[in-house]
């Protein structure tokens, strides 16, 4: 069994993420921030969150029959 | 010009060492040439099939069909919905029991098995060669758009995206390409994704963009829908802004061009060769239309929108970002841009450049590039441009991966040095990676300095192109088709689109590059026309001249074609999986949303 690539697509969206909303949170209501009306790295950041979670979770249950716990 | 903040180089530092670390990881499991070239046929379909639609996704997708999008507007979905999900389901169910069933490692390869060695060897030197260059000019284009937008050097931007390209192809082959280019197509659709979202909500919706555009196709001399409907001014070329009739463009681009891309191009059939099963082989070119069929929405949208923004209503204007202090005059958005899409500048007098009928000429390659700068803030802009980069380092992992492989199985074990224990050949895709890599960086540099000479190999290679599906359609589906054949049939299909685009020209281009050097018999409203049509020549040319030469040539028996051609190839049954994730459910759903999607845009 090869590398699941799941992993380390999880693993670069959580962090990305982490790393926009982060940023979003610390610059909110600074002009030039929020494009429409939209404090955009805020949202998007949590939505990259959500889905590098959601990548990790799916690798992690993928994982689990092959390793049962002794 | 724009200078990015520090959590900008963050986010593309972050994606640069998941890149690096992908290809070091997957290292421990290449053993052998397969593992390096075909990833050991172990890739599950989900993968292959999104890594089969990544490949693709290169910065021409990303820039050119944004360009497309402003310059002709929704009918650009004509090169998705009809240009290649008809070609990637007919690959899935008809050709992929061919490519994968006869354990062929490469197309050239196939072409061996199905004909002969002269054919494979036309097939791919002109490939091996083409996949290089296309590989140089993608990467030429990045330099110049990042030199352009943030200022950087041309070669320290060309030699990094190139060093890392090379990087994790040479330490984890194609199962490293292939899984970047999931973690690729994922950075692109969700980097442009925002991008849409926000310049659909800063014109007022889909609606409002119609409006929008309904007064740009005025000002152009067409009726109001003409850039928001895809069929309805379809019926004749000077009614639409592509300047192509219905028939020429489902012929040309549905017909002969996308099957000639999508069902014999080695560059995408490599990572259907990567899947599992037969069943695997088969579901990845369908699970790659799923997305596939979406794209429009992404890609094109974002040129589209570029043309109707106002140029206020962004985050920065003239490349800085808008704070307190910053008032309207820092726009460098002069009067004779279009939204924000800059004009076209006279490279001698710095002047926008006009066309014959005195309009400005407008650099449509800057769309969607000016609309991540127009909308995104420190931040989402450093994805933005992550998103634009993997794109522009899928596509040239993909050609390089492509490259590696028919040049060390179908040119060097063929020619140079076959019967070498494994060990020899796994060590020479290296070295191909290393060299593919590093002609693609003299060719990016060749483009900078003779901009014609790529114009006119990119020329010839549509000339080769053209004619390819004929040879593969009557190879794998007419048992009769001999070698001597497809050889004759390919460099006649050659000739004849040579000589058709020599003898034509499109309306008030001059005469060169673009037609008419050896006389100008006819003219087309548009080069897209000239295009279509001169594929049609090749394709009808190869397929008559394939015909008849096999009728007067010795076929092979029936029993060396086993596995190579239908009737003597047993049907591939998918009982693996349940029934709604077999081939042809699969298909049946894929097409059935493109017909609804054609329908909503008519």
């Amino acid at each position: 069994m090869s590398l699941d690539v799941r992993l380390p697509i999880g693993g670069f969206f959580t962090l990305l993420g982490l790393l926009l909303t982060g940023y979003g949170w610390a610059t909110l209501g600074t002009p030039g921030t929020a494009p429409a009306g939209v404090p955009i790295d805020l949202v998007w950041g949590a939505a990259l969150l959500v889905f590098g979670v959601a990548m990790l979770t799916l690798a992690r249950h993928a994982r689990k029959p092959s390793n049962p716990s002794p | 010009m724009t200078t990015l903040g520090w959590v900008d180089y963050a986010v593309m530092l972050l994606y640069f060492a998941f890149v690096l670390g992908i290809g070091a990881a997957v290292r421990r499991y290449v053993h052998t040439s397969e593992d390096f070239f075909l990833s050991g046929r172990a890739i599950p379909a989900w993968v292959t099939g999104l890594a089969f639609v990544s490949a693709n996704l290169g910065a021409q997708e990303v820039i050119g069909m944004g360009a497309s999008g402003a310059k002709y507007g929704i009918a650009t979905s004509h090169f998705y919905w009809v240009g290649a999900i008809p070609a990637m389901v007919f690959i899935g169910l008809f050709m992929m029991p061919f490519y994968y069933g006869s354990r062929a490692r490469s197309v050239p390869e196939y072409l061996k098995l199905r004909f002969d060695e002269k054919t494979r060897a036309l097939n791919a030197v002109s490939f091996a060669i083409m996949t290089v260059f296309s590989s140089g000019i993608s990467l030429y284009a990045m330099g110049k758009l990042l030199n352009l937008l943030l200022g950087w050097s041309f070669d320290l931007s060309i030699l990094v995206a190139a060093g890392v390209v090379l990087a994790y192809i040479f330490l984890g082959g194609l199962t490293s390409a292939i899984y970047n280019e999931v973690l690729q197509f994922f950075l692109i659709v969700l980097g442009f994704a925002p991008l849409v979202f926000l310049g659909l909500r800063a014109v007022g919706g889909w609606s409002g963009l119609v409006a929008r555009l309904a007064d740009h196709a005025i000002a152009n001399g067409f009726a109001p829908g003409a850039y928001t409907r895809s069929w309805a001014f379809m019926g004749h070329a000077s009614t639409n802004p592509v300047g192509v009739e219905w028939f020429g463009l489902v012929m040309g681009l549905g017909f002969v061009l996308s099957f000639g891309y999508w069902c014999t191009d080695f560059l995408v059939v490599q990572r259907a060769m990567a899947a599992n099963s037969m069943t695997a082989a088969r579901r990845t070119p369908l699970i790659a239309a799923f997305p596939k069929m979406l794209f429009p929405f992404l890609v094109i949208l974002p040129g589209m929108l570029a043309l109707v923004v106002s140029p206020t209503s962004g985050v920065r204007q003239g490349g800085q970002v808008i704070t307190a202090s910053t008032t309207s005059t820092t726009s460098t958005t002069s009067a004779s841009a279009l939204g924000i899409v800059p004009p076209k500048l006279d490279p001698h007098t710095g002047q926008p450049l006009r066309d014959a009928a005195g309009r400005v000429v407008l650099d449509y390659d800057l769309a969607t590039p000016m609309l991540l700068l127009h909308f995104f803030p420190a931040g989402l802009l450093g994805l933005g441009l992550t998103a634009l980069l993997a794109s522009f380092m899928s596509g040239m992992a993909g050609n390089v991966t492509a490259f590696n492989t028919v040049w060390t199985y179908d040119l060097y074990q063929s020619y140079v040095r076959p019967g070498a224990p494994d060990a020899h050949y796994l060590a020479m895709g290296r070295f191909a990676t290393l060299a593919g890599v590093a002609i693609s960086i003299a060719a990016a540099y060749v483009a900078a300095s003779f901009n014609n000479i790529m114009d006119f190999l990119q020329l010839v290679f549509a000339f080769v192109n053209a004619p390819l599906f004929a040879t593969f359609a009557l190879g794998m589906f007419w048992k009769r088709t001999t070698g001597h054949a497809a050889f004759t049939g390919l460099v006649a299909g050659t000739l004849a689109a040579a000589v058709h685009h020599g003898l034509s020209l499109p309306a008030g281009a001059a005469v060169g590059v673009k037609g008419g050097y050896l006389g100008v018999v006819t003219t087309f409203p548009s080069e897209l026309a000239q295009t279509f049509w001169t594929a049609i020549v090749a394709w009808t040319t190869c397929f008559v001249v394939t015909i008849l030469v096999s009728l007067v040539t010795r076929p092979r028996a029936p029993e060396q074609l086993r596995g190579l051609v239908y009737g003597l190839t047993p049907q591939p049954v998918d009982t693996a999986v349940s029934w709604f994730q077999r081939p042809v459910t699969l298909a049946v759903v894929v097409l059935a949303v493109t017909v609804v999607l054609n329908a909503v845009f008519f």
